[in-house]
């Protein structure tokens, strides 16, 4: 149980994938601007996270290891995150019109999100079983919903505040997530996973 | 190599199903919002919000680009049922959108000055207005939305406004006025 806790704790905090690994910046930057639109994206990026991981760990584990083409790896995974993502598409726009309105094209853009692609790949870099890519996909997406959700809340009130003339706009939200960035840096060290 | 273009080929295919199937399972029949919001508009389509008609503006209203305070034939009333529907605030009626009418009004053409020259025919939202070039136009008093639309493009300035007659078929008792209080002494 420890172990599921250590990998929790490592995708979310430690080994943030967006402020530490640098991956999935664009979602990152590109809903950030609302929190409704976050807390939408997060939520969507969660789903597909997960499912994709767990997804990828069987494609790779009973069918390219089997028949010894992990080489196909990279393309399997992306059509399997393509797969998955079509289908949370249609399932948001038969449940929630509204979100699949606010998402827009961010949701099916969560393909190209590299966060989901390097979680697939990283699962199989690191040998992960089962359980645990199901852990690791989670906590991924947890630890990117979470960054979201504060860098947006951040910008909502960045918007209103009084920055020199130099810095409104993108440059002053990618200094934010320079600082974030720093302040999760501080969690090394934090376990070893 | 054939292992490789076999299994993908297969993967594909049944990931292609499986997307297929849910396609079906998850149709949307249009946009249901969209619908909802068109259910309310007066559908007089008489552009005075700006867009080219009610389904247009209740399209803008879905994807948040236009307020709700647009629709001056609809007045308070469709502001208040849409405000509701779409758990927003009540807002008053914008006032560059024009101004809400007492009472329902139509068009008529003064068929002595009518030049028949088509123009209102054309700028007409609901083809109330009967006539062909060179004859004299009319309009469907039943079919008129009180747009105003046609007034503007008149050459000859021979469209006016007037209220709506109640007929025998349209007549009710008027509301009680002040409620239960006494009538006044004559």
């Amino acid at each position: 149980m420890t172990e599921y806790a250590l990998i929790l704790l490592s995708t979310i905090l430690v080994n943030n994938f967006v402020l530490v690994k640098f991956l999935g910046l664009c979602p990152f930057m590109g809903v950030s601007r609302k929190l409704e639109t976050a807390m939408g994206m997060a939520l969507a990026t969660t789903f597909v996270l997960t499912l994709s991981s767990v997804l990828s760990y069987l494609v790779n584990h009973y069918i390219l290891a089997p028949l010894e083409i992990e080489y196909m790896r990279t393309i399997m995974f992306i059509l399997v995150i393509a797969v998955v993502v079509q289908f949370t598409e249609m399932v948001v726009h038969k449940t929630s019109p509204l979100l699949y309105n606010v998402l827009g094209i961010f949701l099916p853009l969560i393909t190209t999100n590299c966060a989901v692609l390097g979680v697939a790949l990283l699962n199989v870099q690191v040998q992960n079983n089962f359980i645990q890519s199901l852990f690791y996909g989670f906590g991924a997406a947890v630890g990117f919903s979470l960054v979201l959700i504060l860098f947006s809340a951040m910008r909502e009130r960045i918007a209103a505040a009084d920055v020199p003339e130099i810095f409104q706009g993108t440059s002053i939200a990618l200094i934010t997530a320079g600082i974030m960035s720093l302040a999760f840096m501080g969690f090394a060290g934090l376990i070893k996973v | 190599m054939w292992v490789v273009v076999i299994t993908l080929a297969i993967i594909s295919a049944a990931f292609g199903l499986l997307l297929g199937y849910s396609a079906i399972r998850f149709k949307v029949e249009g946009d249901p919002v969209v619908d909802q919001i068109d259910a309310l508009l007066p559908q007089t389509q008489c552009g005075q919000c700006t867009y080219a008609g009610c389904r247009p503006y209740a399209e803008a209203i879905a994807k948040g680009e236009a307020d709700i305070n647009q629709c001056p034939p609809g007045g308070e009333a469709v502001i208040i049922a849409l405000a509701d529907l779409l758990d927003m605030e009540v807002k008053p009626l914008s006032a560059e959108h024009g101004v809400e009418k007492e009472t329902a009004t139509v068009v008529y053409i003064d068929e002595q000055t009518c030049i028949g020259c088509t123009l209102c025919i054309q700028a007409c939202p609901v083809d109330a207005i009967l006539g062909a070039a060179k004859q004299m136009h009319t309009v469907i008093e039943s079919e008129c939305t009180g747009c105003n639309l046609c007034i503007p493009p008149c050459p000859v300035d021979c469209i006016y406004v007037k209220p709506v007659e109640p007929t025998l078929q349209t007549w009710i008792w008027e509301q009680p006025i002040g409620g239960f209080a006494a009538p006044k002494a004559t």
